[in-house]
């Protein structure tokens, strides 16, 4: 067997590990979320609410059931939104997560790649500069910090783009801008030391010595060689993406997968937060299994 | 200079101090934990209370404005910042605290047990941690905060204060054990380990004086990128309003704060700009010091990521 295949093998096992730990850590808890509606049901109602969503039943029974239904695609009904399935409001949301997190995928790797070969081929000039400096500001300004300060910037005291929202694309520049940022500068600095590593090596010295241009070198025996370390660190992070995207999309109201999440814990909406977790864990595996892959396939001395 | 009489840790102490970003770097870190520790104490301003009229700009009265309540934010950005210092240095304390022993049982005893236990840390790495972190804390909320509330409701904060230590060290540790249990098995292979064993040294000394003393450098290493990684994970909590709880500041609450004080009607800045910079300043100061402690332990690769 491949050890891909074993990597996609442990995919279920590792979802059902989250499943059955987030399902006890958020069961075992006394006092289920109907125990905070504002006005005091009656007894009827309260047994009726709990036979609705299986509350009465023993909990292995309950566990069973989740399980069963998990492993149909049923994430179940979601508790705070009671007209609507967990399932219904991931498909509303998370196109537009994906949308925010493509997005900024878009600029860390259209910013970072080109920023990371001009610094590493003029090391010293503006480009290495910028390169140090957006390093700089992607390791002392969080998320959190830079998406406020760019509205308070951008938004409300140069008026370029607006504040909050989600719709046009001139909604889309603040929220990308911020969470790209961060990554570009990840991207760049891992892309000028993949190409101060790969300039030193004896191939380069060869293409150059048969008399390529240096173009042709740069282009087809440096930066694809120097990009195996980007794309090696592609899993880690999309997973700081999605963790980013929490703080973004609460800064700038966007409706996507993290707004709700993060909402779920304040209305304690349980099956919510348990499709979450299952769908970010789900997401995680499938990443970072894309990102070796891909990393596989650009270096086969990987894995072998 | 005389490098034969000097000891590993002497020179490596001697390469920091030539360092002139990590020494402000720490410069800057002392003197926020003094301030931030004494400063409330000396200003007698109740940082959770109004002590003005509302939104005042800063000037000579409130160093930094006031906020939504009159609440002097000076004093509020000082808690906040003594709470992510605490909150950094106790949970890296409890990443430590796991990692190293993880690492130490698993790479010492080696065979069925270590593949067992390393197997677990690939499983918990391939988990979204802060999912998992939030998970914690809404049990802490659910399960605890009820119970305290009607025996001892003041302790509420510290105990929150608490949870949130200990759930973010325990997902920063896995790092940690791997590195550890390669140090461990390479060392246990080496004379002086085996020349200890032959004479009898029980397995705990042999980990306390044998191993632990080989281990500081690289668990400082790896320690200098914990520290900021969980500063940082507090504040992001704290932000999202997951973390610690109004009145109680953290910079994240504050960062928060002042981002909803964004309109364009009437641009609050300082609510903002102060907190946030001073967070800015703080991550600056904990990396200039990692990087500064690992170009000092590891004078080979200065300014490697080792990620």
């Amino acid at each position: 067997m491949r050890p891909w295949m074993a990597r996609v093998a442990l995919i279920p096992v590792l979802l059902w590990v989250v499943a059955t730990l987030s399902f006890f850590l958020l069961r075992a808890v006394p006092g289920g979320p109907f125990d905070r509606e504002r006005a005091p049901a009656s007894r009827e109602v309260e047994a009726a609410l709990k036979a609705r969503y299986h509350w009465d039943e023993p909990l292995w029974r309950q566990y069973g059931r989740y399980l069963g239904n998990v492993m149909h695609g049923d994430l179940g009904p979601s508790l705070k939104y009671r007209n609507h399935s967990v399932n219904d409001l991931l498909g509303q949301t998370v196109p537009v997560s994906l949308a925010l997190g493509g997005m900024a995928f878009g600029v860390a790797i259209g910013l970072g790649v080109p920023l990371g070969v001009l610094a590493a081929l003029k090391r010293g000039g503006w480009a290495d500069y910028a390169a140090a400096g957006l390093t700089l500001v992607g390791v002392c300004v969080p998320v959190f910090v830079l998406g406020p300060l760019l509205v308070l910037v951008l938004g409300l005291w140069l008026e370029w783009f607006p504040v909050a929202l989600w719709g046009s694309w001139q909604n889309a520049v603040l929220p990308t801008l911020t969470l790209g940022l961060y990554f570009a500068a990840r991207v760049a600095r891992w892309m000028r030391e993949g190409m101060i590593e790969v300039l030193r090596s004896p191939h380069v010295q060869t293409a150059r010595a048969k008399g390529l241009s240096e173009t042709a070198v740069i282009l087809r025996h440096v930066v694809p060689v120097a990009l195996v370390p980007v794309i090696s660190y592609t899993g880690p992070m999309l997973a700081d993406l999605l963790t980013g995207s929490f703080v973004v999309e609460n800064v700038f109201q966007i409706p996507g997968t993290g707004a709700f999440f993060i909402n779920s814990f304040f209305s304690r909406d349980y099956t919510m937060m348990m499709g979450m977790v299952l769908f970010y864990s789900l997401l995680l595996q499938v990443l970072n299994l894309f990102s070796d892959l891909l990393l596989r396939w650009v270096d086969p001395r990987v894995g072998s | 200079m005389n490098t034969l009489s000097s000891s590993p840790g002497r020179l490596a102490l001697r390469r920091f101090l030539r360092n002139r970003t990590a020494v402000s770097g720490l410069v800057f870190l002392l003197l926020a934990t003094v301030v931030s520790v004494f400063g409330p104490w000396v200003m007698a301003i109740d940082p959770n209370q109004g002590s003005g009229s509302p939104f005042v700009s800063p000037g000579a009265s409130h160093w930094m404005g006031t906020d939504i309540h009159g609440r002097d934010l000076f004093s509020r950005v000082l808690v906040g910042t003594r709470i992510s210092l605490l909150v950094g240095a106790v949970g890296a304390g409890v990443s430590v605290l796991i990692g190293v022993s993880w690492g130490l049982v698993s790479g010492w005893r080696g065979g069925r047990t270590d593949a067992w236990m390393m197997r677990l840390v690939d499983v918990l790495y391939a988990l979204p941690t802060v999912v998992w972190v939030m998970l914690t804390l809404t049990l802490f909320e659910t399960r605890c905060v009820g119970w305290l509330s009607e025996r001892w409701p003041a302790s509420i904060p510290a105990f929150r204060l608490a949870a949130m230590m200990v759930s973010l060290g325990s997902v920063s540790w896995l790092t940690m054990a791997r590195i550890v249990r390669a140090q461990v098995l390479s060392l246990r292979e080496r004379p002086f380990i085996l020349a200890a064993q032959s004479i009898g040294v029980s397995p705990v000394r042999l980990m306390l004086r044998h191993f632990l003393p080989h281990l500081a450098g690289v668990v400082i290493v790896y320690l200098t990128l914990t520290v900021p990684a969980v500063v940082l994970y507090e504040s992001f909590l704290s932000f999202l309003g997951l973390g610690v709880r109004p009145p109680q500041a953290s910079l994240g609450t504050l960062i928060a704060d002042g981002a909803s004080q964004l309109n364009s009607v009437r641009v609050r800045w300082w609510l903002l700009v102060f907190p946030a910079g001073l967070m800015t300043l703080m991550l600056a100061a904990l990396n200039g010091v990692g990087e500064g402690l690992r170009s000092a332990f590891e004078p080979r690769d200065g300014n490697g990521d080792r990620n």
